[in-house]
Formats: C-alpha cells, structure tokens, sequence
C-alpha cells in the first residue's frame, strides 16, 4: 500500500489509558470525512483499545507501526 | 463517529467512595464516551463523595457528623486499601503521577467534556443528608433506581 499523508498528527506519547483513545475520539472530529489522522502513542495498551475503538466507531485503522516504543496508528475518519 | 442512537449505552453505578474505584468508573466511562456510547454515571452513596463539592454536610447530628467524617471533595477520595490516613492516597497520586496517568479530577473533567451524565442518588443523598448544592453544577439530575435500571436495560451496566 501507498504511503499515507497524514492531514493531523496527534501526540498521546507518555498518556495512558484513557487519553490515547480519548484524545483520538476529540481528534478525529477535527478532520474531514476521508482524512487520515496519524497518532503517535507510548501506552502498550493504546494497541489494542486503538483499534477496539476504530473497530467501535467504523473509522478505519488503516496501517499500525511499532517503532522505538512509540505505536504510530494511521485512522481514516469514516464517519 | 457511529450514530450514538443506535450504540449500546453504558450505565455506571458508582457506590464506592474510594480513589482507585472511582478511577476505574471514570476511565471506563470517558472510554465510553469516546466511543460514541450515550453515558450515564449513577452516583449512589459513597460515591456520592466524587461529585461533592466538598463542603461539610448534613443538618442533624448524625447527618453532620457523617458530614465531618466524610468530608472533602473528589481531591480527598483515598485508596480502597493501604490508605494509611491519607499517605497511601498521597503515595498513590505520586505514582501515577510519575506514569503519566491522568488524575482523577481531570478524568471526572474529562467525563463531563465528552457528556457522560453524571447523575446522583436521591435517597444516600437524602440519608446523608447532602443536598443538591453540596453537588458540583456539573451532576445533569438526581434520579431514582429506576432511572439506572431503565438505562441499564439499553446496553452495558456495570456496578463499581
């Protein structure tokens, strides 16, 4: 798959849970239908509540990197 | 984000008074939340203590007296265990502190920026004699039973 331009990056690194997903549901208002948010974590746990959570609201995780400790999520807002 | 009519919604009695329930409750709601999920928190009892302002309570004797043991809002909720009269509380807030974990005002912020309903009991509110404006301005309304059993009955019901 192509690389994606993200529109927004969100930084939730050193944030624990709730805030990854919390701030990602604020976040994600923030860009159009269509658009990619990229959000950069350090929680452990933002793997899987992350994509808990696209899985939730319909918004697409398109590609999930791990890296150095930090988790990347590529999200294209659905809805 | 998903329809919130058509999501499940989560209803939350809070019956403890105690630091690290309330963060659970919290932390579970504002996930919620964020999910889209319509949220409601039941504050019962104890629990009552984390939507306190935090000023004395009661009008008879024991009513005050209770109000004097239970005194201080959210800020002063200690842990279920290990308390230690307030060190274990100060010891645990350093902790997550270090490890970045949100507080819990802030959670019980968070909570009410997302929409959770914060709503309180009115019969432990009558029994201790706290009354409306011993509540923070944020609780929506005080219910009865029903109310949680009714939002319950519509998806997720969970008792903390």
């Amino acid at each position: 798959m192509s690389e994606f331009t993200p529109t927004k990056t969100l930084d939730a690194r050193g944030l624990q849970c709730p805030m990854p997903v919390v701030k990602t549901s604020q976040e994600i208002k923030k860009v159009s239908v269509g658009d990619i948010l990229e959000v950069l974590a350090t929680d452990p746990g933002s793997m899987a509540d992350i994509t808990a959570w696209c899985k939730s609201t319909g918004n697409e995780l398109l590609k999930m990197d791990k890296g150095d400790g930090v988790f990347k999520f590529y999200i294209r807002r659905v809805n | 984000m998903m329809n919130e009519t058509d999501a499940k919604k989560c209803s939350i009695v809070v019956f403890s008074g105690d630091m690290d329930k309330a963060m659970a409750a919290f932390i579970i709601a504002t996930t919620a939340a964020a999910m889209g999920r319509e949220t409601s928190m039941f504050f019962t009892f104890w629990g009552l203590k984390a939507i306190q302002k935090g000023n004395p309570t009661g009008k008879g004797l024991f009513g005050k007296m209770l109000g004097l043991m239970n005194r201080g809002g959210i800020d002063r909720i200690g842990p279920s265990r290990l308390n230690f009269g307030g060190i274990g509380r100060w010891m645990f807030k350093k902790m997550m502190k270090d490890k970045g974990v949100t507080s819990l005002p802030e959670l019980r912020q968070m909570a009410i920026d997302l929409g959770v309903n914060l709503l309180a009991c009115q019969m432990s509110m009558d029994v201790m004699e706290i009354t409306r404006e011993d509540l923070i301005d944020e609780v929506a309304d005080v219910v009865g039973a029903a109310t949680y059993c009714n939002a319950a009955l519509q998806g997720q019901a969970l008792f903390i």
